[in-house]
């Protein structure tokens, strides 16, 4: 792949943190994860972030596709409380041991 | 005074209640004057002469029935149409490229084409991006505008952007490993062409404006501190 300039890093993604999964205080469902988006406070700040994308992007020993980084897509369902926390559906789900772990949430599909 | 024009009538019969009228089927009959109108027509309503109908055309029964009844399928009358374009999109927005080859590059917008992609340059000189077709959900719009009176964008379409056919050569041993060595990796002329009118208009508009080059060429970033959902564009 051609790489244009190199050393210019753009951020064009939030930063988010998985905080674990949907749970009661004795079950977890797995299938749904917590995300904490940097910068969001409110239930209603929530509601630009909703749908869009993101990646939760992790390394392994294996390359595969050329790379030694793979990645796990999914997006923001709806939020979760009032402070900002952020439900997030991934296209399998999320291993535990990406708790505490970044995310990426990325500004599209974009409304704006 | 022409007849056509006639204040919208007022409702006869109003409901007291949903489903019950506030006169009876005789007052009714009464206020709607069918009364003077049967008169008229010395006592009975005037009917008009029922249209014959050709008669249809003899069906012969059909030689064969299948076995089993053949479920037809249900009409779909849903039209292809270009995904509607957001209100802050206009000929001649600069926008701003999300993901991709060229994310977060600033580029200026030209067109809807029928597939419902955006036709963008950035222009070419400045930014680096060419003639492209960008989705509209992997784009963000800004409030800048740039005018693009100059341009002519009437020959691109979807196809302009499609794959090139290739055509299949004769498959001789000799020529198999030689002929798969060719790089097609080439632009056609016509396509450099195509560029260079196109931005030539727009360069000129875009000089005009103090700032508004190295602001295309520039790129996008978020940095500490932004929060996307407070950014105004």
């Amino acid at each position: 792949m051609v790489k244009g300039r190199e050393g210019e890093r753009i951020r064009l993604y939030t930063r988010g943190t998985v905080l674990g999964y949907k749970r009661s205080k004795s079950n977890q469902y797995p299938n749904t994860s917590l995300v904490q988006i940097e910068g969001v406070n409110t239930k209603e700040e929530v509601a630009w972030y909703a749908g869009k994308k993101m990646a939760y992007i992790y390394k392994a020993k294996v390359k595969k596709n050329g790379s030694h980084y793979r990645c796990i897509w999914g997006k923001v369902t709806r939020p979760h409380g009032n402070t900002g926390i952020v439900r997030a559906k991934f296209k399998s789900n999320l291993p535990p041991k990406s708790m505490g772990a970044r995310v990426r949430v990325f500004m599209y599909p974009s409304n704006i | 005074m022409a007849p056509q024009q006639r204040k919208p009538h007022v409702c006869r019969n109003p409901d007291l209640i949903r489903g019950v009228g506030k006169y009876s089927r005789s007052k009714m009959y009464h206020k709607r004057g069918l009364w003077a109108i049967k008169a008229k027509n010395g006592g009975a309503f005037p009917k008009h002469e029922k249209k014959v109908a050709d008669a249809a055309p003899a069906v012969k029964p059909p030689k064969f029935y299948p076995a089993d009844d053949v479920k037809k399928p249900l009409v779909n009358k849903r039209k292809a149409r270009p995904t509607k374009l957001r209100a802050s999109i206009t000929p001649g927005t600069v926008l701003i490229i999300l993901a991709g080859r060229f994310k977060g590059k600033r580029v200026v917008f030209l067109k809807q084409l029928t597939s419902g992609l955006l036709l963008v340059t950035g222009p070419f000189k400045i930014n680096g991006v060419p003639l492209r077709r960008v989705n509209q959900s992997y784009v963000i719009a800004t409030s800048t505008k740039v005018d693009i009176s100059g341009v002519d964008a009437q020959k691109f379409d979807d196809k302009y952007f499609g794959k090139k056919v290739e055509k299949k050569k004769t498959k001789s041993e000799g020529e198999f490993f030689e002929a798969e060595k060719e790089e097609k990796n080439t632009l056609p002329q016509d396509k450099k062409d195509d560029q260079k009118s196109v931005d030539a208009a727009l360069i000129k508009s875009i000089e005009a404006v103090p700032d508004l080059k190295s602001y295309l060429g520039a790129r996008f970033s978020l940095k500490a501190g932004m929060k996307p959902h407070e950014l105004v564009f």
